[in-house]
């Protein structure tokens, strides 16, 4: 086995393991607070990505587009709260599921009927000057004489945003105000309500902090791949990511992203053959998550199940 | 009023158990089976093709999954799997065995055998998995199945398309063509086939609803505990379901397949099927047989009936990506105030109507 191409194969995966993990992030979020598998992740990506696209074409600059995109998902994420997610308060969870399944089907709609379902490029060295959004990959070998391998800089650069995403919201949740009271709801809504924790404002909150990590999630998916319908199967890519980690732990959907990342890339390289056929990618992340689950039922950093009667 | 449900006295335990006690209902429904057989046929073909048949073939699959979701508590999201399944067997048991042996409704039986198989395969995760955990086994299903019959060229009969067209022959099962001097390609004769096999299995549903299994099932999805400490062996219960629910479902590919679209294409059980399928069981009512048919052709017609609002308003003045994307926008408007409203769905708009009509015109 040549071993520089493992290596190789390794980072490429963990690369696009953090891709995975940035959806799961949101994902992870509203699960924890409200016990709300939230579908319309992907349309949210590509809402997001969408509305900050059509802006920068229309010679709107890159940090007010950004800025303007945000401010929308953290208005639709209130909205979501308010007319979505409050009046289904206390239903059944199956209920609350396709709520959003509705939601993402709205969205859907709505954002190609209010901007257009072509397929956009998204070139972000465009706007912003930094060497590390550069398409040209690192040769390793440059630094390293033995390891002759090729990192795209975009690579590092992503990983790089999801590092300092993880390490605001990791600030935000333990030093901030907010932060204790959404770590308060997300352990017991009833007795984070029976201390004088405003719930709404709660699920407001964490509907708009999706929605932002929505817009940073989605423009790193659209400049690896394009904003267009398929961002939405960016959350069927997330699904076993979050599985795997565990839906309550945003370290849970790191790991996860990671593993299944690597998990794909390996199995494309050493499984395809036996399988005797192409795109076992498709379907090879659920099939780790589910060998997994088998034996950790609620996922790596889930919580414990205590049954009772 | 002609419909009163007082009076009815039972005098004996088979009484107890009919599904339609009142006389009333009993004459709706013999009515009915009549309209179904005899006048639906005989519209025309188009309505058959495009509206009847399809809802026939879905609204099979939505009891199906109501086994397993509604009854069960089992969240599923590989519903296309299994119809893919379904249609794939079907479409193999009939090219690879001797006509003789083989014929159009034993093949659907078969093949929904297998597609229960698969589901079963596929439920034995959900022995250790619950909740949104287990939608990781169903989607694996999904994506699986999918990947399966896209990779071996063999279960299409190496047909480079990806789709393969049904050959007539494959219709005429027991000679039933000649006797009765009938097109059975046709649909008139698709549709009477759909029919009888979707009355078949929504009456054999109806009453796995009110047996012993059908308890087990709603004991398993109601406290799954609980269910064990009665005595109910709650991993049996589950694959049971799988299997129930997965036979319907493969049942359901076959027809529509081979009923509906006439011919074989993976294309049609990608993903979104399955959504739309959980779509029809949530906005018909978990757990309602009823329910699930009601959700069915709703979900279907709506977007053909707003597009054709659309156009009729409009005249064609928008394209059709416009009216797609409104209709998209409409429907999920439209999913939320309903669950908002009334998360029982159709069927629990029903119950409050009857309800409401019983007292009528005194409200309490």
């Amino acid at each position: 086995m040549d071993w520089v191409y493992l290596i190789e194969v390794l980072v490429g995966g963990l690369m696009s393991g953090v891709m995975y993990s940035l959806v799961a992030i949101g994902f992870v979020l509203i699960y924890k607070s409200s016990g709300i598998f939230n579908f319309a992740q992907g349309t949210m990506l590509l809402f997001a990505s969408l509305t900050f696209v059509k802006m920068t074409e229309n010679g709107i600059d890159f940090w007010t587009s950004l800025f303007i995109a945000a401010g929308i998902m953290v208005i639709f994420g209130i909205a979501t709260e308010r007319y979505v997610i409050r009046p289904l308060a206390n239903q059944d969870l199956l209920a609350l599921f396709m709520a959003t399944v509705g939601l993402a089907t709205f969205q859907e709609g709505f954002s190609q009927f209010v901007w257009d379902s072509d397929v956009h490029g998204l070139q972000m060295s465009k706007f912003l000057d930094i060497g590390l959004l550069d398409p040209a990959p690192i040769f390793m070998s440059d630094h390293i004489p033995w390891l002759d391998i090729l990192i795209p800089k975009f690579d590092i650069f992503a990983s790089l945003v999801a590092g300092s995403l993880i390490v605001v919201l990791a600030f935000f949740f333990q030093k901030t105000k907010t932060g204790l009271s959404l770590r308060a709801v997300s352990d017991d809504h009833m007795a984070a309500m029976a201390v004088g924790i405003p719930l709404q404002t709660v699920w407001a909150v964490v509907w708009a902090v999706t929605g932002v990590i929505a817009l940073v999630a989605g423009l790193l998916w659209a400049e690896r791949v394009s904003v267009s319908f398929t961002l939405i199967e960016a959350v069927m890519k997330a699904l076993p990511v979050i599985l795997i980690g565990g839906l309550t732990s945003i370290p849970g959907a790191i790991v996860g992203g990671l593993v299944i990342g690597v998990g794909e890339k390996l199995g494309e390289i050493y499984l395809a053959d036996v399988f005797g056929g192409q795109g076992i990618e498709l379907w090879f992340a659920y099939f780790m998550a589910l060998i997994f689950l088998i034996f950790r039922p609620q996922g790596m950093f889930g919580e414990k199940l205590i049954e009772r009667v | 009023m002609i419909y009163r449900e007082t009076g009815n006295f039972v005098t004996n335990y088979f009484k107890d158990r009919e599904i339609f006690p009142l006389k009333f209902d009993k004459i709706i429904v013999i009515l009915g089976l009549l309209v179904l057989y005899l006048y639906v046929p005989t519209t025309s073909e188009y309505t058959l093709s495009a509206h009847v048949v399809p809802i026939l073939a879905v609204g099979l699959a939505t009891v199906g999954l109501n086994i397993l979701t509604g009854l069960t508590g089992q969240l599923s999201l590989g519903t296309a799997g299994f119809m893919c399944v379904g249609a794939f067997s079907t479409y193999n048991l009939m090219l690879r065995i001797p006509e003789n042996f083989m014929s159009l409704p034993v093949a659907l039986l078969f093949s929904g055998i297998f597609a229960g198989l698969v589901g079963v395969i596929f439920g034995l995760p959900a022995i250790r998995i619950k909740g949104f955990y287990l939608l990781v086994s169903t989607l694996a299903a999904q994506y699986f199945v999918w990947w399966f019959f896209n990779s071996y060229a063999w279960f299409l009969n190496y047909e480079s398309s990806g789709v393969v067209a049904i050959p007539p022959k494959m219709y005429d099962y027991w000679g039933l063509g000649n006797l009765l001097g009938i097109d059975m390609q046709g649909y008139p004769a698709r549709y009477v086939l759909a029919l009888t096999v979707c009355l078949a299995l929504t009456y054999f549903a109806k009453n796995l609803l009110r047996s012993n299994t059908g308890r087990n099932f709603m004991s398993v999805r109601d406290r799954d505990i609980a269910a064990s400490v009665m005595g109910i062996s709650v991993p049996r219960t589950k694959l049971l379901a799988f299997f129930v629910s997965c036979f319907y479902c493969g049942v359901a590919g076959g027809l529509y397949s081979f009923c509906y679209i006439g011919n074989v294409d993976l294309m049609i059980y990608e993903i979104d099927r399955s959504f739309t399928i959980l779509f029809m069981l949530i906005i018909g009512g978990l757990g309602s047989i009823s329910g699930s048919w009601l959700g069915a052709i709703f979900v279907y017609e709506f977007p053909i009936v707003f597009t054709w609002i659309g156009d009729t308003i409009f005249q064609g003045a928008f394209n059709t990506a416009v009216v797609e994307n409104v209709s998209n926008m409409v429907y999920g408007i439209f999913i939320i105030a309903l669950l908002i409203r009334e998360p029982g769905g159709f069927a629990a708009l029903w119950a409050t109507t009857k309800q409401k009509l019983r007292m009528w015109p005194y409200p309490h």
